[in-house]
């Protein structure tokens, strides 16, 4: 009997491995459950990190309206089940991003309409608002922390060789010159993750097109494969030269150490790198520079900018209570505890007390003040099923083989008009 | 099948008594319901999604229908789909090709009592008990291109992880390392068990080592055979884990499986593009299960 039956239970077996690889992807993980008592306001948290995590509890000790029950969920996983957490049982807030990834959720019905609490907060520039409001005219995120892209460099290494901060592409490209001259790699560079170079990307475009171009572009309303978009990776090519070459094996924090140790010049990153300044006890010799001009008509006064805070969910259990706690969030007395434990953000709120601020936060929040226009991040303003399938993995492709770009462009348009005609 | 070994089933199956009928009814029915429930139905969802465009928020009338057009979009303004599907084959050939004979091959060697036989063979068991996690940090160890320590060793500063052309194949031996030592055990249990004096019986008709293992142990080996077969075919169907762990399947390293995750797992949720990658997966798979059942059911009849 052994014998004669194992066919069949090999078989079933066969089928089952071989059927869940391609089903068992449909159920996605689900979100954490908010079981609310009466008096209680619950928080979806992705603060899952030991340090922003205990500045988070710490933030919402000091609501005084009731206890907060912060529901922590592991970053990435709480990216990733976003979907099925706001359709299934979310929390009564949770932590979200601005931009199209916010607008997004709200013109599904997913997220509360908070413009009553707007109507309350006191300090948030104008900038952030807009940041904050969905396609109905309506503010549906409460800003809290945001920290800028920018080109970082180690003041002790410009010092001693005698390089000076570009202003211009000319300029930069100049100065990459002689630092290979000096044997230093002079712009680290990493897009292992595929949205590493579209920081890159997006600050070329800022420079090479303009604010309002970026936006449109992120709408999906301008050609991938037309000039525009050409003569960005025409500003590329001049300076991927001076590139870390083999970039798509290494992690951003890779790239970082080359710049701890020397042994690159420059970095295109998000401020929060300042975290790897830190652990390794450089927190103090870390500057940066606006990315340089491109084109003189445009200027480089638009800073790429991405802003975290708040949303509330559809149907948060107490609604009063919600929004309570959103508009003590919007306060500067609540970001402050944030920007304290973590010097690589700075406050949105404008009113918040910068004298705990180390030089470099100091310089963000100047150099934003001073910015014509804040864009998010190319995977914040535009569709994710976009950004991340079709964008990411052609930037990849471009710096695997920049002679290329034409047919890797010409897809991306293709891609883009099947994925925008669809809701 | 003869007439004498059909005729005394069919007087037993009259012989069943009502509780016997029932306690088969309920044999039979209950793993039917199961799968049917767990593998039959999803599936079918499965390729009915396919043919759909939907984000996955909101109820079933916010799905649209798109007809074929995401077979169409896959196949031809998809960048990453075919590559994809020839690294998967790739990987379940190398698999069959070069690691699982390399386990077999270690087997036999280890099972000639060397010295210091338990030490190899906890050497080479090691990897299988590590998760995939654990080995693409160890194998990121050993690739890194400015850390790693294969560079390091030689000099060289290739990039193992990230160089398209060759990441795949640095993927797979890691896989390998993994998969080596799984059939390894299996393999040195199969031949633990069998009598010693077959191999006896073939020295003493003078047959050499090679001849008696081609002739003899294996063809006696069958059923652990079938088992290292099964095993490869499923570690090569299900390709995923360490590809999605060094990159998330991007930039040569694309499996099919990698797409549909990308597609429909996280804020993407291209769910009926992603389900439309899920359905040519389950086709490839169906057509390789076809192909091994073929060889495991011939010659048990």
């Amino acid at each position: 009997m052994i014998t004669r039956n194992t066919p069949f239970s090999r078989r079933r077996l066969l089928q089952a491995s071989g059927l869940a690889a391609g089903t068992s992807l449909l159920s996605a993980c689900g979100g954490g459950s908010a079981g609310s008592a009466d008096g209680v306001v619950t928080m979806g948290s992705y603060q899952s990190d030991d340090v922003p995590k205990k500045a988070f509890a710490e933030m919402m000790a000091g609501f005084t309206g009731s206890e907060v029950k912060i529901n922590t969920i592991q970053h990435e996983t709480f990216k990733e089940g976003i979907n099925n957490y706001l359709q299934g049982n979310p929390d009564d807030t949770f932590t979200w991003f601005a931009g199209y990834r916010a607008r997004y959720f709200a013109d599904k019905g997913l997220v509360g309409d908070i413009s009553d609490v707007w109507d309350k907060i006191d300090g948030m520039p104008d900038s952030m608002k807009v940041a904050s409001t969905d396609s109905k005219d309506r503010q549906v995120f409460i800003p809290s922390t945001y920290y800028p892209w920018a080109v970082f460099y180690r003041p002790s290494l410009f010092r001693e060789r005698g390089y000076t901060e570009p202003t211009t592409l000319d300029e930069w490209l100049t100065l990459s010159e002689q630092m290979k001259k000096d044997g230093i790699t002079p712009i680290a560079f990493a897009d292992k993750d595929g949205w590493e170079a579209m920081g890159t990307f997006d600050m070329l475009n800022l420079r090479v097109n303009g604010y309002d171009y970026h936006v449109s572009l992120m709408a999906g309303q301008e050609a991938w494969d037309g000039e525009q978009v050409k003569n960005v990776f025409k500003a590329w090519n001049q300076l991927l030269p001076f590139h870390q070459p083999d970039a798509l094996g290494r992690t951003w924090q890779e790239a970082s150490q080359g710049l701890i140790q020397n042994k690159s010049g420059v970095y295109v990153m998000g401020m929060f790198m300042q975290q790897q300044f830190a652990e390794a006890d450089l927190a103090d010799d870390l500057d940066f520079f606006v990315f340089p001009e491109v084109d003189s008509a445009i200027g480089a006064k638009v800073v790429e900018a991405p802003v975290d805070g708040f949303m509330m969910a559809a149907k948060p259990k107490d609604e009063k209570l919600a929004k309570e706690l959103l508009a003590y969030l919007a306060t500067p007395e609540a970001v402050g505890v944030t920007v304290k434990s973590d010097p690589s953000v700075i406050a949105a709120n404008s009113k918040a007390d910068q004298s705990s601020y180390n030089a470099l936060q100091k310089k963000a929040v100047k150099v934003i003040e001073e910015a014509e226009a804040i864009s998010q991040f190319l995977d914040r303003d535009s569709r994710p099923d976009f950004a991340n399938t079709v964008v990411g993995p052609a930037l990849q492709a471009f710096v695997k083989d920049p002679t290329q770009i034409d047919s890797i462009l010409a897809s991306v348009e293709e891609q883009k008009k099947s994925i925008f005609a669809t809701n | 099948m003869s007439k004498i070994t059909t005729r005394p089933r069919r007087d037993r199956s009259v012989l069943l008594s009502r509780t016997d009928r029932v306690v088969l009814g309920l044999m039979l029915g209950i793993p039917l319901i199961v799968v049917a429930g767990l593998v039959w139905g999803p599936a079918l969802v499965t390729v009915a999604l396919s043919l759909t465009s939907w984000d996955g928020i909101g109820g079933l009338s916010d799905i649209q229908w798109v007809g074929a057009r995401n077979y169409v979009d896959l196949a031809t303004i998809y960048p990453p789909f075919w590559p994809a599907l020839w690294h998967n084959i790739l990987w379940l050939l190398v698999l069959f090709l070069v690691f699982t004979p390399l386990g077999m091959l270690l087997a036999v060697f280890l099972d000639k009592e060397l010295r210091a036989t338990r030490f190899y063979q906890t050497a080479l068991y090691l990897p299988v008990v590590l998760s995939a996690a654990l080995v693409g940090f160890i194998w990121q160890l050993m690739y890194s291109r400015d850390q790693g320590l294969i560079n390091a060793l030689f000099g060289t500063s290739i990039d193992w992880y990230g160089d398209s052309t060759i990441n795949l194949w640095a993927a797979m031996i890691a896989n390998g390392w993994r998969h080596t030592g799984y059939i390894m055990l299996l393999y040195l249990s199969g031949l633990k068990g069998i009598d010693p004096s077959l191999r006896e019986a073939a020295a003493i008709d003078g047959a050499s080592q090679t001849k008696t293992y081609l002739q003899i142990i294996f063809p006696v080996m069958r059923p652990i055979n079938i088992i290292v077969l099964t095993i490869t075919f499923i570690e090569g169907l299900r390709a995923f884990d360490l590809a999605w762990i060094i990159n998330r399947g991007r930039n040569g390293l694309e499996l099919i499986s990698t797409l549909v995750t990308t597609n429909v797992v996280g804020e993407a949720s291209r769910i009926g593009f992603g389900s439309a990658l899920a359905t040519i997966m389950l086709l490839i798979s169906s057509i390789f299960i076809v192909i091994q059942l073929r060889v495991v059911l011939k010659g048990e009849r």
